[in-house]
C-alpha cells in the first residue's frame, strides 16, 4: 500500500486555481519532496493531504485513509510541521511535547519515554527544561520536528523546514531527519524550494508549478532528463571570426552563449567536449584563459521545468502577514 | 474528553507565565474602582458663593450669620462678601466663584410686612453636580431662616420619616460589582479573545488542527481555560476590592460562596459572547479595536455608575440585554444587601441562558479546518 496516494486533486479558491489536477503516489519508508517556487501550490497540497483544507474535487489517502472522509484516521497516523513556527514560546521544550503528547491521546507511561528519546535524537536532551522562547531559530525547528513524532505517526509531513535557517542548523536540521527515518519505520513529505535540500533528503521528487505536476522521478533522473548533463564555461584570450559557430560544431554541444570572451557551452558529454575544444584551440591558434566543468544542478532543473517567469500575482491577504504574525527565525 | 484538558493545562501554563497579562487585567478595574469611587463618591465642598447685601437689615444679618454656619460646619461652601453686585457677577461670569447670594435693598422690610420677601441666587448651572449642592445646601438654609423660633407643640404639617434598609453605602461599594464585572471582562478580552486571535494569526491552531481533537474538545477546551482565567481576576477583585471599599464582613463562607457563584456564571456568559464575536475573526487588530467599544457598551448601561431608571429609552434597550446588568444586579444584591439566592436567581437564570445562546451559536460558526 501506497503511504500517500494523491488522484487529481484540485483546490479552488474562488476563481483562483491552487491545485489543478494532480496525481502522485508516494510509496512507504520514501523520502518524498514537492519542489516548486513561491505560490506554486505546494503549501495547499500539503494542508489538504493534512485535513487543514478540504480538496474542491479529487481524492487523496493517506495511510489508507481518506483525507475527508476517514479525517480523523488520516490525523491519528501523520505528524506535521507547519510553515510557521507553533510551538508555544512560553513553555518549556519538554512542556510543549507532552501537551501535543496528550493531544494525541499517548499513555502516560509511554509519553516520558518517547519524548527523552526524541530529545535525544534532535540533540534537545539539555534544553528541555528551557522555555522555547530563549531557543535559537534552528533550536525552534528541532523541537517542532519532535513534536511531530512525538505520536510515533507514520507518515511525517514537513512544509519547508528550514526556511529561514542558518546553512549549519540546515545541515544539522537533513542530518536529524535522516537519522529519525533511519531509526523508525517512516515516511516523510517535505516541500522546500532549496535544490540542495532536495537533492541531499529526497528520494524522489516531484515539481510542482502553477498547481500543477510538470515532474516526478529521482533526483538524479530528474537531472538526467533536462538537455545539457555538462556545462563548459570557457574564456579565450581572443578569438577569430565565427568563433561561436565553430564550438557549436564541436561534438555533442547542445547550444553556446557568450560574451566578452566568456562562453557558457552546454554539453551531452562533458570529457568529449572538453577534449575536442582543447584540440580545436590549439589548431587555431586561440589561447584558454579558463575552463571549468559542471554537472547539471538540481537549480538547472528547476529552471527547466518551471521556467524563469517570475509568478506575480494578487492574492487574498494572510492572517500572517499580520504585522503580530511571528516570523521564523 | 483528555485532549481538551491538554488544552486547558497549555493555557493555565501560559497563563502563570504571563504576570504582565494578570497585572494589566486586574490593575485597570482596582484603578477605577479607587478613582471613579473617590471622585464621584466625596460630598462636594468649599464652593464659592459671593455674598451681595443690599439691605443691612437684621433678616439679612441673619441669613449671612447662617451662610457663616454652612462655611464653618458642613463647608458645602465659603462665603465673599461683594459691596458690588457688577464686581460679584464679573467674578461669577470669570469662573472665580459658583454663586451669588443678593439679599435685595427691601428685603428687611418685606420679612416684617410679611410680604414676599426673596433672596436671589444667581448661579454657574454649568456644572450640575455643584449647581445642584448649592441649590439644596442654599434651599435648606432659607427653610432654617423661615421657621418660627417657637414652633406649635403639635406639628400641624405632614413631614416625612426615612428609614434606612441597609448602612449607609459610600460610592466606592456602590462601584464595586461593576468593577468586579469589569475585571471579568477584561481577562475575557486580553486573556481570552486577543490571545485566541493572536494564537490564530501565529499559525499555533494550524498545530492543534493536525491532531485527532475533536471540534467539541477545542471548543471545550478554549473557553473553560478561558472562564477560569476570568474567574481568578474576578475574585481576586472582589476580595481586594471589598477591602478597600470597605465592605461589612467581607470574608463570611456563605456569601463568598454565593459571590463566587456568581462570578463563574458572569465569566461564562462573557467568555461565550467574546468566542461568538471572535469565532470567524483573524485579524489580530480588531479585537484589540473593539475592546474599547464593547467596554463602553457593556459596562455603563448596566446600571455599575448610574442607576438605569436615569437613562434614555435606547439605552435601556441595551441594559435589558446587557449580560453586565444581570451580573451586577446579582452582585449588588450580594456585596451591598447581602441576600440569599432568591434574590439573584433570575440574574443567574439570564446569564446561563444568555451563554447557552451565544456559546450555540459560535459552535454552529466554528470551523474544524482553515
Amino acid at each position: 500500500m501506497n503511504a500517500i496516494d494523491v488522484r487529481n486533486v484540485v483546490k479552488k479558491f474562488g476563481d483562483f486555481t491552487a491545485v489543478n489536477g494532480i496525481t502522485f503516489a508516494v510509496e512507504a519508508g520514501e523520502i518524498f519532496g514537492l519542489l516548486g517556487p513561491n505560490g506554486a501550490g505546494k503549501s495547499t497540497l500539503i494542508r489538504m493531504l493534512t485535513t487543514l483544507l478540504p480538496p474542491t474535487s479529487g481524492t487523496a489517502l493517506v495511510n489508507g485513509f481518506n483525507v475527508v472522509t476517514d479525517a480523523d484516521g488520516v490525523r491519528k497516523s501523520i505528524g506535521v510541521i507547519p510553515q510557521a513556527t507553533t510551538s508555544d514560546l512560553e513553555l518549556s521544550v519538554r512542556e510543549n511535547l507532552v501537551i501535543y503528547a496528550k493531544l494525541y491521546g499517548v499513555p502516560r507511561e509511554k509519553r516520558t519515554r518517547l519524548i527523552h528519546d526524541l530529545l535525544e535524537s534532535v540533540q534537545l536532551l539539555q534544553w528541555a527544561d528551557k522555555p522555547v522562547k530563549n531557543l535559537s531559530g534552528g533550536m525552534r525547528r528541532r523541537v517542532e520536528i519532535a513534536r511531530g513524532l512525538v505520536h510515533e505517526p507514520r507518515v511525517f509531513f514537513l512544509d519547508e523546514p528550514t526556511t529561514g535557517l542558518d546553512p549549519v542548523s540546515r545541515v544539522a536540521v537533513w542530518e536529524m531527519l535522516l537519522k529519525i527515518k533511519s531509526e523508525r519505520d517512516l515516511t516523510i513529505l517535505l516541500t522546500t524550494h532549496y535544490m540542495d535540500e532536495a537533492d541531499k533528503l529526497c528520494d524522489r521528487i516531484a515539481i510542482v508549478d502553477h498547481g500543477e505536476l510538470k515532474a516526478l522521478d529521482s533526483p538524479m533522473k530528474l537531472k538526467a532528463s533536462v538537455p545539457g548533463r555538462n556545462v563548459l564555461e570557457v574564456s579565450f584570450g581572443s578569438e577569430p571570426d565565427a568563433w561561436t559557430r565553430t564550438l557549436e560544431a564541436l561534438p555533442d554541444v547542445e547550444g553556446v552563449t557568450g560574451h566578452d570572451h566568456m562562453f557558457r557551452i552546454a554539453s551531452r558529454n562533458g570529457p568529449a567536449t572538453t577534449m575536442a575544444l582543447m584540440e580545436t584551440a590549439a589548431q587555431s591558434g586561440v589561447p584558454v584563459h579558463s575552463l571549468s566543468v559542471q554537472s547539471t544542478t538540481l537549480d538547472d532543473v528547476f529552471v527547466h521545468y518551471t521556467g524563469r517567469g517570475l509568478r506575480d500575482a494578487l492574492q487574498e491577504p494572510s492572517a500572517q502577514d499580520s504585522p503580530f504574525m511571528l516570523r521564523r527565525k | 474528553m483528555h485532549r481538551a484538558l491538554a488544552i486547558i493545562e497549555r493555557e493555565l501554563r501560559r497563563f502563570r507565565r504571563s504576570p504582565t497579562l494578570i497585572v494589566m487585567s486586574m490593575i485597570m478595574p482596582i484603578m477605577q474602582l479607587v478613582v471613579l469611587g473617590y471622585a464621584f463618591g466625596g460630598n462636594v465642598k468649599h464652593l464659592k458663593v459671593g455674598i451681595v447685601d443690599q439691605d443691612h437689615g437684621l433678616p439679612a444679618v441673619k441669613i449671612r450669620e447662617l451662610s457663616g454656619a454652612v462655611a464653618a460646619g458642613a463647608r458645602t461652601f465659603d462665603t465673599i462678601d461683594y459691596a458690588d453686585q457688577g464686581q460679584a457677577l464679573a467674578d461669577l461670569r470669570n469662573g472665580r466663584i459658583n454663586g451669588v447670594l443678593t439679599i435685595p435693598p427691601e428685603f428687611s422690610r418685606r420679612v416684617l410686612e410679611r410680604n414676599q420677601p426673596r433672596v436671589a441666587l444667581i448661579e454657574d448651572n454649568t456644572d450640575n453636580f455643584a449647581s445642584a449642592t448649592l441649590v439644596g445646601s442654599m434651599g435648606s438654609m432659607i427653610a432654617a431662616l423661615n421657621q418660627p423660633a417657637n414652633g406649635p407643640r403639635v406639628a400641624g404639617q405632614a413631614t416625612l420619616d426615612v428609614v434606612e434598609v441597609y448602612p449607609y453605602v459610600p460610592y466606592i461599594q456602590y462601584l464595586l460589582p461593576g468593577s468586579i464585572v469589569m475585571s471579568i471582562f477584561m481577562m475575557v478580552m486580553i486573556g481570552g479573545g486577543i490571545i485566541y486571535i493572536d494564537d490564530k494569526s501565529r499559525g499555533l491552531h494550524e498545530g492543534y488542527l493536525v491532531t485527532p481533537i475533536t471540534k467539541f474538545e477545542l471548543i471545550a477546551g478554549f473557553n473553560v481555560s478561558g472562564t477560569i482565567k476570568a474567574v481568578l481576576s474576578g475574585t481576586t477583585i472582589m476580595v481586594v476590592g471589598s477591602l478597600i471599599a470597605g465592605v461589612p464582613n467581607p470574608f463570611d463562607p456563605m456569601r463568598l460562596l454565593r459571590l463566587e457563584l456568581v462570578i463563574i456564571v458572569t465569566a461564562f456568559a462573557l467568555i461565550s459572547l467574546m468566542f461568538l464575536i471572535m469565532v470567524r475573526v483573524t485579524d489580530p487588530l480588531l479585537p484589540r479595536a473593539i475592546f474599547g467599544v464593547l467596554n463602553t457598551v457593556l459596562y455603563f448601561p448596566s446600571g455599575a455608575v448610574y442607576p438605569q431608571q436615569g437613562f434614555p429609552p435606547w439605552m435601556q434597550a441595551i441594559a435589558v440585554v446587557d449580560p453586565f446588568t444581570y451580573a451586577v444586579h446579582a452582585l449588588k444584591n450580594l456585596l451591598l444587601k447581602d441576600t440569599g439566592v432568591g434574590a439573584i436567581g433570575g440574574d443567574l437564570l439570564y446569564l446561563l441562558a444568555f451563554s447557552v445562546i451565544a456559546m450555540t451559536a459560535a459552535t454552529l460558526l466554528f470551523k474544524r479546518t482553515l
